[in-house]
C-alpha cells in the first residue's frame, strides 16, 4: 500500500517536472549507487547490466524503448515503420535518418559512418563482441549520405529493431575506436573507460568496479538538459546496503536493483527518505524439469543426455503434480513482495505475447496426489514417500546460492513432501552454476539434478529468440561442450515447426498468437517449464530526486537527462 | 646472519615460481569460467566467441608462460617507462583483466591507496589496543580487567566482521547518523574539512577490523607474557630486589614480545590483501574486494596476479619475521 | 618446592594431578560447565524439544514471532521454530568447529615441531607453509568441492559427505599459523639447557620432542586452538554462503547468523541467539584452554 501511494507521489511530481528546471547543470550533483559496480563502459565488450546501463548515460543508439516497451527515437529523427516507408514491404531493409546537427561530446559531428563503423566493430570475427546477436542477420549497411543509414537483412526480419536500438547496441565514435577493431579491442582501455558519446553525460574519471564520475555533456542535443551538472556512480556492498543508503541514511539519490525481502521493503520505506520503484519485465523465476536421466550411476557423457529419458519426470502427470503442489502467491509473499507476482507463463510480457494461462495459480495438493496415484505412484511401504516398481519418488533440486532461492527451496520441499515426494536440496555458488565451465559438474547447463531453479528473461520486446531456445538441436550435451540453451532437453517436432513459422511471420497479431501457443506448449501443455514468479525490477529513489521513470525494456538510466532535483 | 639471509633470498625464487605455478593451475582448474558474468540472454555462440577473444581457450601452459613473461618482463618495463618517460614497453601486451579489459596493474594501482589507508590504520589501531590489554591482562591474571579483556577478545573474534559491520552501520549510520555507509574513494584530502571527512568515512571500517585484529593479538600477547612470568629469571630478578616495573616492562615484556612481533610481522601481508567482507560492506573497494570480484567472475589474470603479489609479500614478511626472531632472541642461531 | 608434599601424599597419576589442578581453575570449570551445557543443548535438546511439523500455510501464519512460551527463541521468516533450528545447527557447528580445529592443530603442531627441531626439514616445510598461506582460499575450496563432493557424497550420503569435506577443507587451509608459531617456539626451546642436556645424554629425537618440547608448546597451541574453533565455525558459514557447505536445509550457527542479518533491525533475536551461541562456545573453549595450560605446566601445578 505504502509503495503504491509513494509511486503516485512520484507520478505527481513528474507533472511539475517542466517547471522545475530550465537550465543545464542548474541542479548540481546527483549520486547513484550500483552495488555491482561497472567494470567497463563499452557495452560491446561486456553485457553485464551494470556496464550496459552505466554506459547508456554516455553512449546512445538510434532508438530506444520507453517504459511501455514502445520504440522511441533517440539519435534518429523518427522510428521507421512499414507504414511510414522506413521499412520495405518485404521486411529486408530498414532506413534510419539521423537528427541533423548532432554532435559528439568532443564537438565533432555524428554521421552515418559512425553507425557503419559500429557495425563493423561488433561483427569483427576476432573482437568477441558481447552484443553480436543484435547485429545478426544483417547482410550489409549502406550510408548514402551523412545522415542516412540503410540496413539490409539477408532474410525478411519481422523485428528489425535490434541493431542500434536500446542500451545494448549504441553507436560508437568511429574516430575514437578506429584502432580498436578485432583483437585490438582489449588493449583500448582508455577508449573503453572513457568513450566519447552523444548522451547527457560524459566520463571524467573511471575506477574499475568502484566509481564513475561524470559531468553534463556540453554538446547534448537538448540545451536545457541534463539538469544535473555532475553525477557519481558508486559501487560496492549488496542490495540491502544499497537500499539502506537511499531509503534510510539518504546518502544517495538512486540505487539500482535493490532486491530486498518484503519485510525490509516495508521497514526501509518507513524511514521516509525515499521510495522503492518497481516495474515488471520478462524475468521469470522458474523450475526446470530435466527430461533426461541425471543419475550418477550412468557413465560420464551419458548422464543428463538424450540417451536416457528421465525415469519419472518424463511422465507429464508427475511434472504436473509437482507444479500443482506449489502455491505461487505464497512464494511471492516470502521472497519478493511488491517486486513479484505469480505467473504460469514463460513469456509474461509484453501483453501481446503473454498467454492467458492461469491454471497453475491455485494450489491443488489433493489433485496432485490423485494425479500421482493415477500415474501408478503409491506409498507401498508407508514411509511417506511414493514409489513404483521399487523406485522411490525422490528428486534432487538444485539452484544457485541466494537467500530467496533457499527459502523457496525449503517451502517447495515441504509442499512436495505433502504429496509424497522426497526432495534433496543443493545450492551452488552462482559463479560456478552460471559459469558454463564444461569441466564442472555443477553448471545449470549440465543439469546433474532432477529439477533446477533460476530466472531468465529476454532482451528487448521480441520473444522469438527466447522461444527458439527450446529447439531440439539446442540441447546441451558433451558434443557441444554443454553449451546449448535447451536446458530441459525438451524436444517436440511440432514445437520446432511452429518456431520456424514464427520466424517467417511478420504480422504482429499473428506473431503474438504463435508465441502464446509456443509458451503454452512449454508450460501448461507439458509442464516442462514450471514458471513460478514474474520478477519485477526494484530500485530505490530519494524523495528529492524527480523525473525518475523505471523502465524494464531498456536501461534503467534511460531518461537520466530528465532527472532533476525536487526543491 | 647475512649468509642465512642470502640463502633464504635465493631459495625464495624457486619457492615463488612454484607457488605461481600452483596458483595458476588451481585457479584454472576451479569450476567456473568468465562466462558466468555474461547474462543468460546472450546466445551460446556469442558466448563462445567472447571467451575465444579473451584467450581463455588457449592451452593452460601457454597462458602460464605468457603470464610469467608479462609479470617479470613487460610490467616492470612498463613501470620503468612510466617513471622515466621512456618507451621500451610500447606495443607489448600487458596483463589484461578479463572483466574490464584493462591492465591489471592499473587497477591494482587505483585500489592500493584505500586498502593501505583503511586496512593499515585498522591493523595499527589493533596492535596499539592489543598490546597494553595483553600485557596488563597477563600481569593481573584473573583480575576483573583480565576477565573483561578476555570477554572483549572472545567477542572480537567469535563475531564475524559481516555481523559487526552491519551492526555498526545500523547504530552509527542509520541510528545516529555520524558516519557515511559508503567510502568515497575519490575524496582528496586537501584541507582540514576534507581530512575530517576522511576520518569520518574511515571510522567504521577501521573500528570493525581493528576490533578483530586487537582481539587475536591481545590473546597472543597475554599468553606470551604469562609464559614468561613463570620463568626462573623473573623470580631471580624479583629476588634481586628489582622494582616490579623494571621486572615486568624490561625483562618480561622484552622476552614476551619476541613471538608477538613475529605474529604481527606475519599479519602485515594481510594489510595488502585487504579485507574482503569489510571492504565490500563499506564500499572501500580496495584489493580485497578486487580479489573477490575477480574470483567470482573467474577473472584469471587478475586472481593470478593478485594472489602472486600476495605470495611475494608473505614470503618476504615470513623472512622478516624469521630475521627479527633471530635478532631479538639471542638463543636462536640460524647458522 | 613440592618435594615435601610429594613425599607424604600417595604418588598420584599424571592425569589425576592435572585434573586436580584444572579443578582449582574457576574459569576453566566455568568453561567446562558452559561447554557441557551447550553439548547437552544440541545433543539431548532435540530429543526433548520436538516442534510440531506444520504445513507450509500454517507455519507461515506464525512467521517472524518473537520469543514466547510456544517458541522460546521465536520463529524465522518461514515460521520455523528457531529453538529447534538452533539445536540442530549447534550439533553441526560444534562438530565442525572442534574436528576442523583438531585437524588444523594436529597438522600445524606436526609441521611446526618437525620444522623447528630438524634443521634439514625446516626450509622445505616452511616454504610449504608459505605456499599454503599464499594460495587463494576460495578457488582452493571450489576445486576441492568440485573434485570430491560427489565422490564422498556417494559413499557417505550428502550430509556426512559434506561434513567430512568441510572439516577437511577448513583443517587443511588453517594450520599454517599454528605451524609458524610452534616452529618459532621450538627453535627457542631447542637451545634451552634441559633440552640440550637431554640430547647430550643421547635421548632420541622422538623422546626429546614428546617429553620436553611438546609440553612446552602447549600454551601457544592452546591460543591457536581457541582461535581455531571460532574461525572454523565462521569459515563454515562462509562456505555455506558460497554454496560449498551443507545442503541449504541444514542449518548451522554461522548460517543462522548470516541469514538473520537481513532481519537484524526488525527482529534482533534472529542474530542474538546464534551470535551468543558462537561466542559462548569460543569463550568456554578459551577458558578450558587457559585451565589446561595451567594444569599442564609443572611449575604451576602443585603450587
Amino acid at each position: 500500500m505504502k509503495l503504491r501511494t509513494a509511486l503516485m507521489g512520484a507520478v505527481a511530481s513528474l507533472a511539475f517536472a517542466p517547471a522545475a528546471f530550465a537550465e543545464r547543470g542548474a541542479d548540481g550533483h546527483v549520486s547513484v549507487l550500483y552495488w555491482q559496480a561497472p567494470s567497463i563502459l563499452n557495452p560491446y565488450l561486456s553485457s553485464g547490466t551494470k556496464d550496459v546501463e552505466t554506459a547508456s548515460l554516455i553512449l546512445e543508439g538510434l532508438a530506444g524503448f520507453n517504459e511501455k516497451g514502445e520504440v522511441i527515437a533517440r539519435l534518429a529523427e523518427d522510428v521507421p515503420t512499414v507504414e511510414n516507408g522506413g521499412i520495405t514491404a518485404d521486411l529486408t531493409q530498414i532506413t534510419w535518418k539521423l537528427k541533423p546537427g548532432l554532435l559528439w561530446s568532443d564537438g565533432s559531428p555524428v554521421t552515418s559512418a559512425d553507425a557503419k563503423f559500429t557495425y563493423e566493430y561488433c561483427t569483427h570475427p576476432e573482437g568477441g563482441c558481447a552484443q553480436a546477436a543484435r547485429y545478426e542477420g544483417i547482410s550489409s549497411i549502406e550510408t548514402p549520405d551523412d545522415l542516412t543509414i540503410v540496413i539490409n537483412f539477408a532474410a525478411p526480419k519481422p523485428n528489425p529493431y535490434t541493431a542500434f536500438v536500446g542500451g545494448t547496441s549504441p553507436i560508437l565514435q568511429a574516430a575514437q575506436f578506429a584502432n580498436c577493431l578485432g583483437a585490438a579491442a582489449s588493449s583500448c582501455s582508455d577508449q573503453n573507460f572513457m568513450p566519447i558519446g552523444t548522451g547527457p553525460f560524459m566520463v571524467t574519471d573511471f575506477k574499475v568496479n568502484d566509481v564513475v564520475e561524470l559531468v553534463a555533456n556540453p554538446n547534448y542535443r537538448d540545451p536545457a538538459k541534463p539538469a544535473f551538472a555532475t553525477m557519481t556512480i558508486k559501487g560496492g556492498g549488496d542490495a540491502g546496503a544499497a537500499a539502506r543508503a537511499v531509503l534510510e541514511t539518504g546518502e544517495f539519490d538512486y540505487a539500482w536493483n535493490t532486491q530486498i525481502n518484503p519485510e525490509q521493503q516495508a521497514q526501509m520505506s518507513a524511514a521516509g527518505k525515499g521510495v522503492l520503484l518497481n516495474g515488471f519485465g520478462t524475468l521469470v523465476e522458474r523450475i526446470e524439469m530435466n527430461m533426461t536421466d541425471p543419475s550418477p550411476d550412468l557413465a560420464e557423457g551419458e548422464r543428463s543426455t538424450t540417451k536416457h529419458p528421465h525415469p519419472f519426470l518424463s511422465d507429464i502427470r508427475v511434472r504436473k503434480a509437482l507444479s500443482m503442489a506449489i502455491d505461487r502467491q505464497i512464494l511471492v509473499d516470502i521472497g519478493y513482495g511488491s517486486a513479484g507476482r505469480p505467473t504460469c507463463n514463460l513469456v509474461p510480457a509484453p501483453e501481446m505475447f503473454a498467454s492467458d494461462n492461469t491454471d497453475c495459480l491455485t494450489q491443488d495438493i489433493e489433485g496432485a496426489k490423485a494425479l500421482l496415484e493415477e500415474a501408478g505412484w503409491t506409498d507401498t511401504d508407508g514411509d511417506g514417500v511414493r514409489d513404483k516398481d521399487g523406485m522411490k519418488l525422490r528428486v534432487l533440486y538444485q539452484t544457485s546460492t541466494n537467500p530467496v532461492r533457499q527459502d523457496f527451496q525449503a517451502v517447495i520441499k515441504d509442499w512436495w513432501a505433502e504429496i509424497g515426494v522426497e526432495t534433496e536440496l543443493k545450492n551452488i555458488d552462482a559463479s560456478v552454476y552460471f559459469g558454463g565451465d564444461a569441466g564442472s559438474p555443477d553448471t545449470f547447463q549440465k543439469f546433474y539434478a532432477d529439477v533446477e531453479m533460476y530466472a531468465n528473461n529476454f532482451d528487448g520486446t521480441d520473444p522469438e529468440p527466447y522461444l527458439a531456445q527450446y529447439l531440439c538441436n539446442k540441447i546441451p550435451g558433451p558434443d557441444n561442450q554443454w553449451q546449448g540453451e535447451n536446458i530441459n532437453r525438451f524436444c517436440d517436432p511440432a514445437y520446432d515447426a511452429l518456431v520456424d513459422e514464427l520466424s517467417k511471420t511478420a504480422d504482429m497479431a499473428k506473431r503474438g498468437e504463435i508465441a502464446k501457443k509456443l509458451n503454452d506448449m512449454l508450460t501448461k501443455d507439458s509442464y516442462v517449464v514450471v514458471a513460478l514468479v514474474d520478477r519485477g525490477r526494484l530500485s530505490a529513489a530519494s524523495n528529492t530526486l524527480g523525473g525518475v521513470v523505471l523502465n524494464t525494456w531498456d536501461t534503467e538510466l534511460w531518461n537520466a537527462q530528465d532527472w532533476f532535483r525536487l526543491k | 646472519m647475512l649468509n642465512y639471509t642470502l640463502r633464504r633470498l635465493l631459495l625464495a625464487i624457486p619457492t615463488l615460481l612454484l607457488i605461481s605455478l600452483v596458483i595458476f593451475f588451481l585457479v584454472d582448474l576451479a569450476p567456473g569460467s568468465p562466462a558466468s558474468e555474461i547474462p543468460l540472454t546472450v546466445p551460446a555462440e556469442v558466448r563462445m566467441k567472447i571467451l575465444e577473444a579473451l584467450g581463455v581457450n588457449e592451452p593452460v601452459h601457454v597462458r602460464y608462460l605468457l603470464w610469467l613473461k608479462q609479470f617479470f618482463w613487460v610490467e616492470p618495463l612498463n613501470g620503468f617507462d612510466a617513471i622515466f618517460g621512456t618507451h621500451y614497453a610500447d606495443g607489448m601486451q600487458r596483463i589484461i583483466s578479463y572483466q574490464s579489459r584493462a591492465p591489471v596493474f592499473g587497477i591494482i594501482g587505483d585500489r592500493i591507496p584505500q586498502t593501505l589507508i583503511v586496512i593499515g590504520s585498522a591493523y595499527f589501531l589493533g596492535v596499539v589496543i592489543a598490546l597494553p590489554i595483553g600485557i596488563y591482562s597477563a600481569y593481573r591474571q584473573y583480575s576483573i580487567f583480565d576477565q573483561l579483556g578476555t570477554m572483549f577478545a572472545m567477542i572480537g573474534f567469535s563475531v564475524p566482521t559481516f555481523f559487526t559491520g552491519t551492526l555498526f552501520i545500523i547504530i552509527f549510520a542509520v541510528g545516529l547518523g555520524w558516519f557515511p555507509t559508503k567510502y568515497d574513494t575519490t575524496l582528496d584530502v586537501t584541507d582540514w574539512e576534507s581530512f575530517l571527512k576522511q576520518l569520518r568515512q574511515m571510522a567504521m571500517p577501521v573500528m570493525v577490523l581493528g576490533l578483530a585484529n586487537a582481539a587475536s593479538i591481545s590473546r597472543y600477547m597475554r599468553s606470551s607474557m604469562l609464559e614468561n612470568m613463570g620463568q626462573d629469571y623473573v623470580r631471580t630478578a624479583r629476588a634481586k630486589g628489582m622494582s616490579e616495573r623494571t621486572v615486568v616492562l624490561k625483562h618480561v615484556l622484552r622476552n614476551s614480545l619476541i613471538p608477538v612481533v613475529t605474529v604481527i610481522a606475519l599479519g602485515i601481508p594481510s594489510i595488502f590483501g585487504g579485507a574482503i567482507i569489510t571492504e565490500n560492506l563499506f564500499g572501500v573497494n580496495g584489493i580485497g574486494s578486487a580479489l573477490i570480484q575477480a574470483i567470482h567472475g573467474n577473472d584469471l589474470p587478475m586472481v593470478q596476479t593478485l594472489a602472486f603479489i600476495f605470495a611475494i609479500l608473505i614470503v618476504t614478511f615470513n623472512l622478516v619475521a624469521d630475521l627479527l626472531y633471530g635478532m631479538l632472541d639471542p638463543r636462536i642461531r640460524y647458522d | 618446592m613440592t618435594d615435601t608434599n610429594a613425599a607424604i601424599a600417595p604418588p598420584e597419576t599424571f592425569r589425576a594431578a592435572v585434573w586436580a589442578q584444572f579443578r582449582k581453575h574457576k574459569g576453566a570449570m566455568f568453561g567446562l560447565v558452559v561447554l557441557t551445557l551447550l553439548v547437552v543443548f544440541v545433543v539431548i535438546g532435540p530429543m526433548l524439544w520436538v516442534p510440531e511439523k506444520l504445513k507450509v500455510v500454517e507455519a507461515l501464519k506464525s512467521k517472524n514471532l518473537g520469543p514466547s512460551l510456544k517458541f522460546p527463541m521465536g520463529t524465522d521468516q518461514l515460521g520455523r521454530d528457531q529453538l529447534a533450528r538452533m539445536m540442530a545447527a549447534g550439533k553441526v557447528s560444534l562438530a565442525v568447529g572442534f574436528v576442523a580445529m583438531m585437524i588444523a592443530i594436529f597438522l600445524g603442531t606436526f609441521v611446526g615441531v618437525l620444522a623447528g627441531y630438524f634443521k634439514r626439514l625446516d626450509g622445505i616445510l616452511m616454504r610449504l607453509t608459505d605456499m599454503f598461506l599464499a594460495l587463494p582460499l576460495i578457488p582452493l575450496l571450489l576445486v576441492m568441492v568440485m573434485l570430491f563432493r560427489d565422490k564422498i557424497a556417494r559413499v557417505l550420503g550428502p550430509e556426512m559427505g559434506a561434513f567430512i569435506l568441510i572439516v577437511f577443507a577448513i583443517g587443511v587451509t588453517s594450520w599454517m599459523h599454528a605451524a609458524r608459531i610452534v616452529r618459532g617456539e621450538v627453535l627457542a626451546l631447542k637451545e634451552r639447557e634441559y633440552v640440550l642436556a637431554s640430547r647430550s645424554i643421547g635421548a632420541s629425537p622422538r623422546r626429546v620432542i614428546l617429553r620436553h618440547i611438546l609440553p612446552n608448546v602447549v600454551s601457544p597451541v592452546m591460543v591457536a586452538a581457541t582461535l581455531g574453533v571460532a574461525e572454523a565455525i565462521i569459515t563454515e558459514s562462509v562456505l555455506s554462503f558460497l554454496g560449498l557447505g551443507f545442503p541449504p536445509d541444514f542449518p548451522t550457527w554461522g548460517r543462522l547468523l548470516y541469514e538473520g542479518l537481513e532481519y537484524m533491525q526488525l527482529y534482533p533475536e534472529r542474530v542474538i541467539f546464534p551470535g551468543l551461541a558462537i561466542s559462548l562456545t569460543v569463550l568456554s573453549v578459551n577458558y578450558i584452554g587457559d585451565g589446561l595450560r595451567d594444569a599442564l605446566d609443572p611449575r604451576i601445578r602443585g603450587r
